[in-house]
């Protein structure tokens, strides 16, 4: 048996994310509590130079590696760059809460970051078993982190359910990945593409089959209904940063799954399962927007909104078009920034022994930081969607994309989704500006947080006057 | 029916007996005893393949390792089984519904028909799964099993830090101390005058 030494260099950043994690892991144990900065720098140290790393390394041409398991690619390239960015962010938000709460330990940003390792394991996967190994590294450290303050039994029983459902969806993908490999006899992606146009007509129905169960354990990794139960508990019942974390990256890594797996793999079965995505959507859509109304825990209205978010990625996805294709990797990318700074708000907002977890905690937020209550609100007009926001092009450029293959009423209906939608973001606007703060305490937190969460607030704006930019960067690598 | 055919049919009678009794008995550790039933039938059943090696490594280290370590956990948890099974009989008609309906469509849709295989052959008997898949695991699929790794290392720590708790009430004897410990730490020799009458 003959065998080349692979091609490591496509691997570096995550090598070199996986030596740090490890080197952090040991180091962390010599670190006293009061030097934990060490271990927090070095942390964003290492996700910023895995991102230089992979910015340093994009490249135009696929470069496929370790035995055809590796795909490097611009799609690649751009979701582990965001990835990347929106890690860094997210750890830098968290850093206040965890101190605050005896939480402020290396075992939670040991966790994060092989975390983001399984989302590049995920974004890069050539064959089916990377793939399926990406998103349960990712999983495995999502559960520990969610059940990170053991003290709170609401987070025990949350990541109770989200491991149980978890695993279940895992188990469904499985299910689904070895009726693929059973007819096609590879477990290379390209090669289950092959093997999908070749097969013969008796393994049409199998491979129906096969593909419901993918949809399936997508759709639940995702969240979208109806497999969506878990999503507000989970959301609700972990520590807000790690919701924070939750609701961000793994939606990009989970985009990049369907892309490789739905969209590139099963792509000769695009008539079947646009059906299945269609379904999907139009109930997320409406489910995420109308119960949100009824949510007084802006953690759980995330959450819903997160739903409602997931059926537009959906949709742009059914389109089965490159346009729909690029539509659904903007409004991902413009999905976890906004999510990233709405949660970055609710962190600013709370304090020792103060969840800020209550939408009424908003009241009055403009006499108090006149500033931070201006970001809220473009955070909040960019989830709505309302111009000139980032929102407002996410949801343009998907429905663009949508009303192009023909499906003008569900385009209509996913308007009127959002327009009921929009009410209960505008509430939190409401709250902000016409009523007045019960609770008077000082915001005041360290330059860095106030530097970057101004800056995710402003760039809703930004991107919303310039959407070229992100859109050029999204239509480039579809 | 051949031999073969027959003690296939045997095991997998037994797997599939066994896989149900686990997740119907009351008694958890007949519980464990019974996935474990199920681990020695599977480890049969890769044996009959010619995958020597992986039905050995099966019953080393999940009936050898994993299950015992589980066993050892469930007797010492004192598991409130009655509570657990609350709902289990409400639950159990909706459940058998839709498992039902559920089996039937996949014998439908992917029964033996749809996925007739060429049997591979049989290897010479000098040939060594083991060495293949040695070979193959540290070459072609090494990005793979490299990564199957880390999420072993995760799983450790993520197991050490939800239950790891430092408790500093409770009483423990440091044994590094006690050999290091010196005569000056325990007597204490006191010159004193000796008292008059």
């Amino acid at each position: 048996m003959t065998f080349e030494i692979p091609d490591f260099i496509p691997v570096i950043p995550e090598l070199f994310l996986l030596g740090m994690a490890c080197f952090i892991l040991v180091a962390d144990l010599f670190i006293p509590q009061a030097r934990r900065d060490i271990t927090y720098g070095l942390t964003q140290f290492s996700v910023l130079g895995a991102l230089v790393l992979t910015v340093w390394l994009a490249a135009p041409e696929v470069r496929i590696t370790m035995s055809g398991t590796f795909v490097a690619d611009p799609m690649s390239d751009l979701l582990k760059s965001v990835v990347l960015l929106i890690s860094a962010v997210v750890f830098l938000y968290a850093r206040p809460y965890l101190m605050t709460r005896d939480l402020y330990r290396g075992e939670f940003y040991v966790l994060g970051l092989f975390g983001v390792l399984g989302m590049m394991v995920m974004i890069s996967a050539n064959s089916l078993l990377t793939l399926y190994l990406g998103l349960e590294l990712l999983s495995l450290c999502l559960y520990a982190l969610v059940a990170f303050n053991r003290d709170s039994t609401q987070a025990a029983e949350s990541a109770m359910k989200y491991f149980v459902l978890g695993s279940i969806a895992s188990g469904v993908l499985l299910y689904g990945m070895s009726m693929l490999y059973g007819i096609t006899g590879t477990l290379d992606i390209a090669g289950v593409t092959a093997g999908i146009l070749t097969a013969s007509g008796e393994f049409n129905m199998a491979l129906v089959f096969a593909l419901a169960f993918v949809v399936v354990a997508l759709a639940f990794k995702l969240g979208a209904v109806p497999f969506h139960m878990w999503l507000p508990d989970v959301y609700h019942g972990a520590p807000t940063p790690v919701t924070l974390f939750i609701s961000t990256a793994p939606k990009i890594a989970g985009l990049a799954i369907i892309m490789r797996l739905l969209v590139d793999g099963m792509g000769p079965l695009h008539a079947d399962w646009q059906g299945m995505l269609l379904i999907l959507a139009v109930l997320s859509l409406a489910v995420g927007n109308v119960v949100a109304i009824a949510q007084t825990n802006i953690k759980r209205m995330f959450a819903y909104s997160t739903i409602s978010h997931v059926g537009f990625v959906l949709l742009a996805i059914m389109a089965g078009t490159t346009e729909g294709n690029a539509a659904a990797l903007f409004y991902v990318i413009a999905y976890a920034l906004m999510a990233a700074g709405g949660f970055g708000m609710v962190l600013y907002l709370s304090r020792q022994g103060f969840e800020a977890d209550n939408i009424q905690d908003f009241r009055g937020l403009n006499e108090r930081s006149p500033w931070f209550a201006f970001i809220m609100l473009l955070l909040m007009a960019a989830m709505a969607g309302l111009p000139p926001t980032l929102g407002f092009y996410a949801k343009l450029a998907v429905l663009q994309a949508v009303v192009q293959v023909g499906f003008i009423w569900v385009a209509v209906f996913a308007v009127l989704m959002s327009v009921i939608g929009a009410f209960y973001y505008l509430r939190i606007i409401k709250f902000m500006y016409f009523d007045k703060p019960e609770d008077r305490t000082e915001l005041s937190r360290g330059m860095d947080v106030n530097v970057v969460l101004s800056v995710n607030g402003l760039l809703m704006l930004g991107l919303g006057i310039f959407p070229g930019i992100l859109m050029s960067l999204t239509a480039a690598v579809r | 029916m051949s031999f073969e055919q027959f003690l296939f049919y045997f095991f997998s009678a037994i797997l599939v007996g066994s896989a149900v009794a686990m997740i119907t008995v009351r008694n958890p550790v007949h519980a464990a005893l019974f996935l474990v039933l199920a681990f020695f039938t599977s480890a049969a059943h890769w044996i009959m393949l010619e995958a020597e090696f992986l039905g050995i490594l099966l019953v080393l280290v999940y009936v050898g390792a994993v299950m015992v370590l589980f066993l050892f956990v469930v007797m010492m948890l004192d598991i409130n089984v009655a509570r657990v099974r609350e709902g289990f009989v409400r639950l159990l008609p909706v459940g058998l519904v839709v498992a039902v309906g559920m089996m039937v469509v996949m014998a439908m849709v992917v029964g033996a028909r749809v996925f007739q295989v060429e049997s591979p052959g049989r290897a010479d008997a000098d040939y060594s799964n083991t060495e293949a898949i040695g070979q193959l695991l540290y070459t072609e699929y090494v990005y793979p099993f490299e990564i199957a790794a880390v999420i072993l290392l995760v799983a450790i720590i993520a197991a050490i830090v939800l239950t790891l708790r430092r408790r500093p009430d409770s009483l423990y004897m440091d044994p590094a101390e006690q050999i290091k410990v010196q005569r000056k730490d325990r007597v204490r020799l006191i010159k004193m005058e000796a008292e008059k009458k």
